[in-house]
């Protein structure tokens, strides 16, 4: 690293067009601009409109406590590909208010309510800013640093009641309640059901009013879930409808929640990975992936050549396993109970076995470590994944394609539904599979590639119309070209070690943030990190593609049956474990 | 025509239901490589097994629960390879390692042997975090994930008793490990020897 700083000619721009209010960030390993909340949307605005960053990937925030900061982060990028614009805006910690990007972004909605509901920052002009992953009603903003949750011992892992004087006992008994859940004062259970929904029902805009309707019958609001085969886990739709016909909905997420990014700060920067297993469960090795390339940014390593054929190897089978696992599920949505999903899941099975073999688990994988990987691929190994790609996997693919596409229940239920033009997908910020079905060929591997994609051919699959059976083609697509990037792998994977260095249970990272992003099989993966130097992580964000793709949703459902509202959510590929984090 | 799909659909099924038996008869007839198994790569049809009856072979990296290897001394005393040096309780995610490290009686100083050793079988994440980063190669990641119980409660908090294992065990459940070990241990006594 150089002493002189050299401005990216895009923040030059920026510095001359508004030389008052946006300065450099210039803090040691910081990047990006600081802009003052008053000319915060002119700015956004020059970018998206003359400067072609139509794309915002990510809203967060970070708390400088015990300095009285709070600073909101976002994350700018361009549709056609690139490296992203960072942009911050710092605030008191009293009272924080910052203008809403979601008029100008509408992807912006779910993610500045996460941030109200976690940082407590208030978003003005947001057109529905309520809590989100907690309940209306929780009592303070629980990633402040000074917040404190019910069993809490220490700012930061590991605990000194461990050793040398451990003692084995329930940590759970020394809570009142009994339980993991903490009530401001003065609470009383009883008064909760009412007041937490009315404000969601009102936020629908349901209209009492007759003249307002199209048809002739009353409006009607229906709960789909919490509880419901068809949400793929605890997610619930409200839905408001005029006879069948869908008029508005609102995704209510947070019943996983478990506040994984607290979490996350109280870990270690090592203990951080078996937890990125339970984001996305259904593909653990990509969650591991962004991870490690994130936190390798800002160490400063490079992954060991073999490492990186690997890590690479093991991403795609992630993705293959996790898209014949959607492409069974939806037709579990659409009423094939179970028997075709169970077809599916036969595939995914022998994935899950070698990433038995290699990683010691099936789904909780926690293989990657900081520069490498944690254990090498045995030649059987290698032999197995060779036979899989070249002799099952195609065959199989290619019969469920046969079944699936041709079949015209399938073609009924699922073309011209859920239409999402490319337009609104990218302002809508969603990602992967459902971005590109839209006709949006933006690929994280290829936009902005990261380990050893630049030098792997492989197509970037999209198809145009933006509908659910678009969906499900642009995952089978994917399938054929994660088995084509597997073949090369394969073929070119060198002999070496599998980690640069040695391996250490404390990883040295020095003070600086960093955003790294991959392509999951639901999309762009982001972890934003910050570290001020210490053995935690000062800040551990995820950016969840599948939470971020509930944007949309509403959108995708308006006009459409409410049975189709079932086949959308399948469509667009959600897991709880992610959306709720 | 209207129909055609539920019919190719239902033929699917019921090619499986056939080709279950084909697999079968197939596989009296050969000679039996693991991957002819049901739910292996070469296995078409019914791809499930009958659980309590049949059982899968756990590959060797399998992780569930750790256990603390002890040696056995000739008078049959457990002699535990731990030295009580608390990098696993440091570096385990969810802190369910206990330890109190072991105190000479008289002086009060430490000694190298852990007095007792919790892991809260609840909390742990079977990451095998611990396995991985112990110098001693004393605990070590168990293959018997059949854990239920009726109660929760304090039954699972394992303590050093229930925790220990022989190392004839560690080394029948994950054989390539071990041999490297022992591999590796007898070329550091003979760099010893030599020095
Ligand atoms: S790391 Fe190994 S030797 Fe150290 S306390 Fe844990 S089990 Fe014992
Ligand atoms: S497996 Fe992981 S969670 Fe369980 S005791 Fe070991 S380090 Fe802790």
């Amino acid at each position: 690293m150089s002493d002189q700083i050299v401005i990216h000619p895009l923040y030059a721009k920026l510095l001359e067009k508004f030389p008052e209010s946006v300065v450099m960030d210039e803090r040691q390993g910081f990047s990006g601009i600081v802009v003052q909340a008053i000319t915060l949307l002119e700015v956004v605005k020059e970018l998206r409109d003359n400067l072609g960053y139509d794309y915002l990937s990510s809203v967060t925030a970070v708390d400088d406590f015990p300095e009285e900061r709070l600073e909101v982060i976002y994350h700018l990028f361009k549709s056609i590909g690139g490296a992203p614009v960072e942009i911050k805006v710092f605030l008191e910690r009293e009272e924080p208010v910052v203008p809403s990007l979601t008029p100008m972004y509408p992807g912006a909605e779910l993610q500045e309510r996460e941030v109200w509901d976690l940082y407590g920052i208030r978003f003005d002009d947001h057109p529905d800013l309520r809590r989100i992953l907690l309940w209306e009603g929780f009592e303070g903003f629980p990633l402040r640093k000074d917040w404190k949750e019910p069993l809490y011992e220490e700012d930061t892992k590991p605990f000194k009641s461990r050793w040398p004087e451990g003692k084995g006992e329930r940590k759970e008994l020394l809570n009142p309640y009994k339980d993991n859940v903490q009530y401001p004062r003065e609470f009383d259970p009883n008064t909760l059901s009412g007041d937490v929904d009315q404000a969601m029902y009102k936020s629908l805009e349901y209209s009492d009013d007759p003249n307002s309707r199209v048809l002739q019958t009353d409006q009607m609001v229906v709960n789909i879930g919490p509880q419901h085969p068809s949400t793929h886990g605890v997610f619930r739709m409200t839905v408001v409808m005029e006879g069948e016909t869908i008029v508005n909905l609102k995704p209510v997420v947070g019943y996983l929640h478990r506040n994984h990014e607290k979490i996350g700060e109280r870990n270690t920067w090592l203990q951080n990975m078996p937890y990125t297993d339970r984001l996305d469960y259904l593909a653990p090795m990509s969650n591991n992936f962004g991870y490690a390339i994130t936190v390798e940014k800002l160490m400063g390593i490079v992954p060991t050549e073999r490492a990186e054929y690997i890590r690479v190897m093991m991403a795609e089978l992630t993705r293959i396993a996790s898209h014949t696992m959607t492409t069974g599920f939806l037709l579990n949505d659409l009423g094939a109970y179970f028997t075709p999903a169970l077809y599916a899941l036969e595939e995914r099975e022998l994935i899950l076995d070698i990433f038995e073999e290699v990683a010691g688990s099936r789904m909780m994988v926690n293989y990657f470590r900081f520069g490498g990987v944690v254990r090498d691929v045995s030649p059987e190994v290698l032999k197995k994944i060779r036979h899989l790609v070249y002799n099952r996997l195609p065959r199989k693919i290619d019969e469920l394609d046969k079944y699936i596409s041709a079949n015209e229940i399938v073609r009924i239920r699922c073309e011209g539904v859920g239409v999402l033009t490319a337009d609104d997908a990218i302002a809508f910020s969603t990602t992967g599979p459902n971005l590109r079905a839209s006709g949006v060929p933006y690929d994280v591997r290829r936009a902005d590639p990261y380990s050893i994609y630049e030098s792997l051919d492989f197509d970037v699959c999209t198809r145009d119309h933006g509908d659910v059976f678009d969906r499900y083609r642009v995952r089978i697509d994917e399938i054929h070209q994660s088995i084509r990037i597997l073949k090369q792998v394969l073929d070119r994977i060198p002999e070496g070690p599998i980690m640069a260095g040695k391996p250490q249970y404390v990883a040295k990272v020095p003070a600086g943030e960093a955003y790294g992003r991959v392509e999951g099989p639901r999309g762009e993966l982001g972890f934003y990190v910050v570290s001020d130097g210490k053995p935690n992580p000062k800040r551990y964000h995820v950016r969840a593609p599948s939470f971020i793709n509930l944007t949309s949703l509403a959108q995708m459902c308006k006009g459409a049956k409410v049975a189709d509202a079932v086949t959308i959510l399948g469509a667009v590929d959600i897991v709880l474990g992610e959306v709720d984090r | 025509m209207n129909g055609i799909g539920i019919i190719k659909g239902l033929l699917i099924t019921l090619k499986h239901f056939f080709d279950t038996y084909i697999f079968d008869f197939g596989r009296k007839q050969k000679n039996l490589t693991p991957d002819d198994k049901r739910g292996m790569v070469n296995s078409s049809g019914l791809f499930t097994i009958q659980y309590p009856e049949e059982v899968l072979a756990a590959s060797e990296e399998f992780r569930v629960i750790p256990f603390l290897v002890y040696e056995t001394a000739e008078n049959g005393d457990h002699k535990y390879r731990c030295t009580s040096c608390g990098i696993c309780a440091k570096v385990c995610p969810t802190q369910c390692i206990f330890i109190t490290r072991k105190k000479d009686a008289e002086t009060g100083k430490p000694i190298p042997s852990p007095e007792e050793f919790y892991i809260d079988t609840d909390k742990c994440m079977n990451c095998g975090f611990c396995a991985e980063y112990c110098p001693f190669d004393a605990i070590k990641m168990n293959h018997d994930f059949e854990l239920a119980t009726y109660v929760r409660g304090d039954t699972h908090i394992y303590n050093k008793e229930m925790l220990g294992k022989p190392v004839e065990y560690y080394a029948k459940i994950r054989p390539v490990n071990y041999a490297l070990e022992v591999a590796e241990k007898a070329e550091k006594a003979e760099k010893a020897t030599a020095a």
